[in-house]
């Protein structure tokens, strides 16, 4: 079977990609464009390490067809720092020592930044359950969301 | 000079400079960016996509395996199966307490005359793509005669069990039983007597328990890529905890020198002990020898459950006895543990720990290895220690509530402290048990008000901690900086403290000071990252290495000053004529001094490579709050307090990240994960909706408390942390739920259909 | 004279003692003379053994000296996860 032909948008550059139609977001990521930031930890949405962007909206790539992105404008952890300046989020998970391991890092760095971008002052009740989605095994969250919380706090000038 | 007390950390008045602060993580920008290159992110030119046909039977043999038609499948480049392997003689390697044999490993990358459990390698392709890879795995035609299987550890040992290997003597019985068995091994830890410890009882707890199969669940899949060469020289990129281990394996089960297999560890996306061993790496080596074209295997989430090891479920049966002032007299243990399809389950491990943080006179702890049709258990932070501590914080705390006793009062009045002789026989040194409990008892979380349906546990736990051969080397760099060279994958932030080390020992910046982990052809032999090893023995062999470098440092100084090298000594970064007799000169720098080195004989590197020995146990108490749910049996965990022994915390953050995390999945361990398997031998939750582990609504916040008793053999004072966190948890959660509901839980883990149909139990009894 | 005990199953294979006397200037001299003194236990000493030195552990480590009238104790070998 032929190959899909998409021309899309990733983190503000026009790409253009073929891919096979069972290919997800997620292998078009990796494998085709060499974005190895997300990360794929279940491929069936479970875990979030494969949090990305599209359209604006938080997703997981291994839940999204590459043949769908036709048009569409996709964001991934790579473009998370401004040049060399990282987000306030990547600094204040460096700062609280937010990560082990690293591995479920870029998925909840993005899911962190869907939330405040949406909700700039979240309980942190609130930032647990919309990480509910983003599984890490090193941590225990709790620096994880110290850290969110803080650069909320940081991001709304407080 | 270096290396003597006065210049040890443990000396009173030594002023740390770095140890013990917090700064960033030297791999942070890498980590938090997505830059960090971790198993599945090497790509090569010309590379192939390997995938493993797997077993969906828990038990067969295999009469036939065809691989014609997958072989003649454009794209496939390589097939390989048993025939590609060679059998093993039948030889016991000390992979630590879990003795490893050849003949295991080799059927367990690639089944030979049998399957053993749903998920177990049958053959495996390379091909140019993923799609072509699995749509030639369907053409492998696998003729299997299916054979009842046994996956329950009881069952496993009645005599008309079905038997999975036909030759399996129990080791351990003295005369040897004349029948094979399931039964791999028994195990024995005896001191003194129980029977009389028992008839000197006024009360007795006496309670059987029994455990699930759970995984390490990192959130990384298993991932790897070889590239083998037309001459047999072979590299390999993968995911492991011990690189140098994988080497080990991978050269002995294809027949290579080690010299010809360069390993490099990726990035590692968690491993817990279960990357400790090799599943796909020598699969992916023998494809790409055929193929002379790099392979990439990378495990499905779904593989991961089904064909890498969980720990152990185990049924175990505990006693324990003591006066009514509140002295233990007696202890004894029943430990049947499952090793899955090969022998090697941690129950001796198990065995030791048991009862290890008390003082006792008479104890008598017998462990069973059963093997089963389920995946061959992998080593899981603290092996067996979680499983055994467990049943035992259990029956102590019910033993405390009969005799009316506060449950930290009556571990008092039983720790073991320096000198107490172990129940495994050897007397501790330096050990921070004690403290824990008092502090426990201190902490305004022991006293703060409970709400309805609410009520609280405690529970202490014990690991050895182990050191092990490792090598450093640190490289003095033409302009002043170092690089330091590691051995031990770093799983958790300790390349940070291993740099710490070595600034407060050259005396300079820290940011001048740049880790990397070295493959296994660059630095010598290095263990693997596990036993909470790396800030212990990584350390010692950092600072030794530090002081070597230092020691040339101070020669070239004494050589441009022209004094003996003896004249010269070591401060905050700079060489100084020791004492005013040695000569008025100017200090020298390190950037100074490696400025000149080439003229004054040459590169500075100081390099330090040791079998670490002097390993401190770390001991840790915890204090949970449950709330239950009567409704629906779920349980939250509202508090959660962690008091552990950490000698001396080089990375404060890091050692309450290992506390943090452990408890956590303590925390998945007691309340929801599970191997769920259908009476088809098939596991019905390789998945992470299914096989559930914490997320980030379910916990509070994991509150720290660091003690530090310091272990006399670090420099700095050191134990390792990392284990020990999982220990007590499990306990701690069931002594809550007994607060709470007036239930005593005796199965893991405690869900909300179990919790329910408890709570109902209870209410009809009334 | 060192004071060597013995760990639960090791007793099988020294036709039930667990504990003995012996001379042994470090830890390889001493499986030397516990594989003399007890054929059966020689495979054991192989592999898979820690020794205890007056409570502390060792674990590969031949040379490790014993002093004279130290409690040394014969422990399973330990790794971790």
């Amino acid at each position: 079977m032929a190959k899909v032909h998409v021309e899309t948008t990733i983190n503000g550059d026009a790409v253009e990609f073929l891919c096979e139609a069972d290919e997800t977001l997620l292998d078009v990521l990796r494998d085709e464009l060499g974005l190895t930031g997300s990360k794929e930890g279940c491929g069936s949405g479970d875990c979030g390490a494969c949090s990305v962007m599209l359209d604006g909206r938080l997703v997981c790539a291994c839940l999204v067809l590459g043949a769908e992105l036709g048009g569409r404008a996709v964001e991934t952890i790579e473009n998370m720092a401004d040049g060399e300046v990282l987000h306030p989020l990547q600094r204040q998970f460096l700062e609280h020592a937010a990560l082990q391991c690293g591995v479920c890092t870029p998925g909840i760095l993005v899911a962190a930044k869907a939330l405040l971008d949406k909700h700039p002052e979240p309980s942190e009740t609130e930032v647990r359950y919309w990480l509910a989605g983003n599984l890490c095994r090193c941590t225990g969250y709790d620096k994880i969301v110290r850290a969110v919380m803080d650069a909320a706090t940081e991001m709304r000038g407080s | 000079m270096p290396n003597d007390a006065k210049s040890s950390g443990l000396a009173p008045d030594k002023k740390l400079k770095w140890v013990g602060t917090r700064p960033l993580r030297p791999d942070g920008v890498d980590k938090v960016t997505g830059r960090a290159k971790f198993g599945a992110d090497l790509y090569l030119p010309g590379m192939l996509i390997g995938r493993v046909l797997r077993s969906p039977h828990p038990h067969a043999r295999i009469i036939s395996i065809d691989t014609a038609k997958a072989e003649a499948l454009p794209g496939v480049k390589a097939v390989v199966t048993r025939d590609d392997f060679h059998d093993m003689e039948s030889e016991f390697v000390p992979a630590g307490e879990m003795l490893v044999n050849y003949r295991d490993i080799v059927r367990n990358v690639m089944a030979r005359e049998k399957v053993l459990y749903d998920g177990h390698a049958v053959a495996a392709v390379a091909a140019t793509s993923n799609a072509v890879a699995k749509r030639a795995l369907k053409l492998i035609e696998v003729d299997y005669e299916p054979l009842p299987h046994v996956i329950d550890v009881l069952e496993a040992m009645e005599p008309d069990a079905p038997l999975l290997h036909e030759d399996m003597i129990t080791a351990g019985v003295e005369p040897a039983p004349d029948k094979p068995s399931n039964v791999a091994k028994v195990v024995e830890f005896v001191l003194g007597d129980v029977d009389a410890g028992f008839a000197q009882a006024e009360v007795i707890v006496e309670r059987t328990f029994q455990t699930k199969p759970v995984h390490q669940a990192y959130i990384e899949p298993h991932a790897c890529v070889a590239s083998v060469s037309e001459d047999g020289q072979a590299e390999l990129w993968c995911t492991t905890q011990g690189h140098y281990v994988v080497r080990g394996h991978c050269a002995r089960l294809l027949g290579m020198d080690i010299s010809k297999l360069r390993v490099t560890a990726s990035e590692i996306g968690g491993g817990f002990g279960g990357k400790t061993v090799v599943y796909l790496e020598p699969v992916a080596l023998a494809l790409s020898a055929k193929a002379c074209r790099p392979v990439k295997m990378v495990m499905s989430r779904d593989e991961v459950f089904r064909a890498s090891g969980p720990t152990s479920g185990a049924h175990m049966r505990i006693k324990v006895g003591a006066t009514k002032d509140g002295r233990i007299t007696a202890a004894e243990a029943d430990l049947k543990y499952q090793a899955g399809a090969f022998q090697g389950s941690p129950v001796q491990p198990g065995a030791m720990c048991a009862f290890a943080p008390y003082d006792l006179e008479n104890v008598k702890v017998v462990g069973y290895d059963v093997v089963t049709n389920r995946p061959k258990v992998a080593a899981y932070r603290a092996p067996g220690a979680p499983i055994s501590e467990y049943a035992v914080e259990c029956v102590i705390d019910e033993l405390a509530r009969k005799l009316g006793l506060d449950p930290i009062e009556f571990r008092l009045a039983n720790a073991a402290k320096e000198g107490t002789r172990a129940a495994y026989g050897p007397k501790f040194g330096p050990i921070g048990l004690v403290e824990t409990l008092q502090q426990a008892k201190a902490h305004p979380h022991y006293t703060a008000p409970l709400g309805r349906d609410q009520g609280r546990g405690v529970a202490s736990g014990f690991w050895f901690n182990i050191g092990g051969e490792t090598c450093a080397s640190l490289n003095i760099n033409e302009d002043g900086t170092a690089t330091l060279m590691a051995g031990t994958p770093d799983i958790g932030g300790s390349r940070a403290s291993l740099c710490m080390m070595a600034a407060e020992e050259l005396g300079i910046e820290l940011d001048l000071i740049r880790p990397i982990i070295a493959d296994t052809s660059t630095l010598g032999y290095t263990f693997l990252t596990g036993g909470s090893r790396v800030t212990f023995a990584g350390g010692i062999a950092t600072i030794d290495a530090a002081q070597d470098a230092i020691r040339q440092l101070c020669e070239r100084a004494a050589k441009v000053w022209e004094i003996p090298s003896d004249a010269v000594e070591w401060e905050d970064g700079y060489a100084k004529p020791a004492g005013a007799n040695a000569g008025d000169f100017e200090p020298m720098s390190l950037a100074e001094i490696a400025k000149i080195a080439g003229k004054t004989g040459g590169p500075i590197v100081g390099h330090a490579q040791i079998n670490a020995q002097g390993a401190g146990p770390s001991l840790g108490t915890h204090i949970v709050d449950v709330e239950v749910d009567r409704e629906t049996g779920r349980v939250t965990v509202v508090r959660y307090t962690v008091l552990q022994d950490a000698g001396k915390a080089v990375h404060p953050a890091y050692v309450e990240g290992q506390y943090q995390g452990g408890a956590v999945q303590g925390i998945g361990w007691a309340l929801n994960e599970e191997y769920v398997y259908g009476a088809d031998g098939r596991l019905e939750n390789p998945g992470f909706l299914d096989y559930r582990i914490p997320v980030a609504s379910d916990v509070p916040m994991i509150d720290t408390v660091i003690v530090e008793v310091p272990n006399p053999r670090h420099p700095y004072g050191v134990r390792g942390v990392g284990e020990t966190p999982i220990v007590p948890p499990m306990a701690a959660i069931t002594n809550a739920l007994a607060d709470a509901l007036g239930i005593r839980f005796t199965e893991l883990p405690m869900s909300p259909p179990k919790v329910l149909a408890a709570i109902g139990e209870a209410a009809a009894a009334e | 004279m060192a004071r060597v005990v013995l760990s639960g199953n090791l007793k099988k294979y020294t036709g039930g003692e667990t504990e003995v006397e012996l001379e042994a200037g470090n830890v390889r001299q001493l499986f030397r003379a516990l594989g003399e003194r007890y054929p059966d236990l020689k495979p054991h000493l192989e592999a898979g053994l820690a020794v205890a030195i007056d409570g502390q552990i060792y674990q590969d480590a031949w040379l490790e000296p014993i002093p004279p009238d130290a409690e040394v104790h014969l422990l399973p070998q330990i790794a971790g996860g």
